[in-house]
């Protein structure tokens, strides 16, 4: 069989396999959009807090995704929480850092002149701070959506579903297209969302 | 001065000393505390150090052979006859990188078969692109009044790269390299799955037989050599901005 017959023979499991790898992708990213951003503008108060989670931030994201699943296995078992637990982790770093350094590269003669128009500080942070870090943020939820979307697929290891299963399946049954399969999915989902996700950067940019 | 020194020493000696000192501080506990004779078995000081040689063996040589070919194609691309065909490249890098690690492997695994040759060449493959990128960013970024300025105080061609381009293109190159390298440490732990060894084994085999404590040794020392690496590089990056 090669991998053109069972992408088409299979191709009701694989659709199901790819909306559940989206849906884990999509819940991890919305959960680390919400608790990132909320981060990212907290810490531009203060500079040390900034420099805290920035290296927090960037030292989880050099643990390899593999050690960070088996690191957390123990305490959640294996399952969809663990994987979701993981994922959440990754992407929150890019966000983080690019609400952080869109809020801060906002020159400083815009906010005094917002603060001068008599803008209260929630104002000004909702009208104008994030307004003008919009493009950068949208980066950073790019570059998270994609990686997050690479360590779905190792996450399905553990059980958490989604098209990694067509991977491991294939090779402990050593079934060559199942992964093939599987890698090309996984591989069209990623470059597809920073395609799309690249996009709507460029019309945020633009406004 | 002092304080340069001070940071010198914290950067270079102080917490490469503690990261090392805990990989060596957990190595000791779980040989002598595994907790159970399946645990034992594969906790012993030969076999951690054949899985921690096996996974430094990997990103060490397709780190190295990446860097051999990732720098000089991206100064090729940026030369006048080839820069034509330089964007192109960068698009097909950035698609490339935009692939998971996973199916980078698994695809080399159903072309080429099981084995640490295979898990290299993968690696190999998937580090040369942020090294590319960058040599090739790091040079395009150059201001053209820089390179002519040279150009017209006779300097030959391969001098103006030797000594101008470069140079000032290193600190981004060193950047690729830290970048790859990382990622690299993250990627090798998954050869595990097509047979190549490494700290993998260690996370897999913990997780099929139930021992949490297999799985934290081997997340662990994974994760401290990738923090360590991710650290050093940073250090000489940082060293040649300064200079």
């Amino acid at each position: 069989m090669n991998v053109f017959e069972f992408m088409i023979t299979r191709r009701e499991s694989l659709w199901h396999l790819t909306v559940e790898h989206f849906y884990l992708v999509f819940l991890a990213v919305l959960i680390a959009v919400i608790i990132g951003i909320i981060v990212g503008i907290i810490i531009t108060y203060s500079y040390t807090a900034s420099v805290f989670a920035l290296t927090i931030c960037q030292v989880l994201m050099t643990v390899p995704s593999m050690a960070m699943l088996g690191f957390l296995l123990p305490f959640f078992g294996i399952g969809f929480r663990t994987g979701m637990i993981a994922l959440v982790l990754y992407s929150l770093l890019p966000i983080v850092r690019n609400t952080y350094t869109g809020i801060r590269e906002i020159p400083n003669s815009i906010l005094e002149s917002a603060y001068g128009m008599g803008m209260t500080p929630w104002h000004v942070l909702l009208r104008i701070q994030v307004p003008l870090a919009l493009p950068v943020i949208m980066a950073g939820i790019r570059t998270a959506t994609v990686m997050v979307i690479g360590i779905a697929a190792i996450a399905s290891y553990i059980g958490a579903g989604g098209l990694g299963e067509l991977i491991f399946h294939g090779i402990s049954r050593t079934q060559p297209y199942r992964i093939l399969a599987g890698a090309i999915l996984i591989s069209i989902m990623a470059v597809m969302a920073d395609l799309i996700l690249g996009w709507v950067e460029e019309r945020l940019m633009v406004r | 001065m002092m304080q340069e020194l001070r940071r010198k020493w914290k950067g270079w000696i102080l917490v490469p000393a503690i990261l090392l000192g805990l990989a060596i501080g957990l190595t000791v506990y779980v040989v002598n505390n595994p907790g159970g004779t399946m645990a034992a078995r594969m906790l012993t000081y030969p076999s951690i150090f054949r899985y921690l040689r096996e996974h430094v063996l990997m990103v060490l040589v397709s780190c190295l052979l990446a860097i051999g070919a990732g720098v000089p194609i991206g100064i090729m691309l940026t030369r006048p006859r080839f820069r034509s065909i330089g964007r192109v490249v960068e698009n097909i890098v950035n698609v490339g990188q935009t692939i998971p690690s996973l199916a980078i492997l698994a695809l080399f695994f159903t072309f080429l078969g099981r084995g640490f040759n295979t898990a290299v060449f993968a690696l190999w493959l998937y580090s040369i692109l942020p090294i590319l990128r960058n040599t090739y960013a790091g040079i395009m970024s150059i201001q053209p009044g820089i390179i002519e300025a040279a150009h017209g105080m006779g300097m030959t061609p391969l001098h103006v790269l030797g000594r101008i381009e470069l140079p000032l293109a290193y600190p981004v190159i060193m950047a690729g390299v830290r970048t790859a390298v990382v990622i690299n440490v993250g990627t090798a732990t998954l050869a595990t799955f097509i047979g190549a060894g490494g700290l993998g084994d260690l996370i897999v085999t913990g997780i099929s037989v139930g021992r949490p404590i297999i799985i934290f040794t081997g997340a662990a020392l994974s994760a401290i050599l990738a923090i360590l690496l991710d650290h050093i590089l940073g250090q000489i990056e940082e060293r040649l901005v300064g200079s």
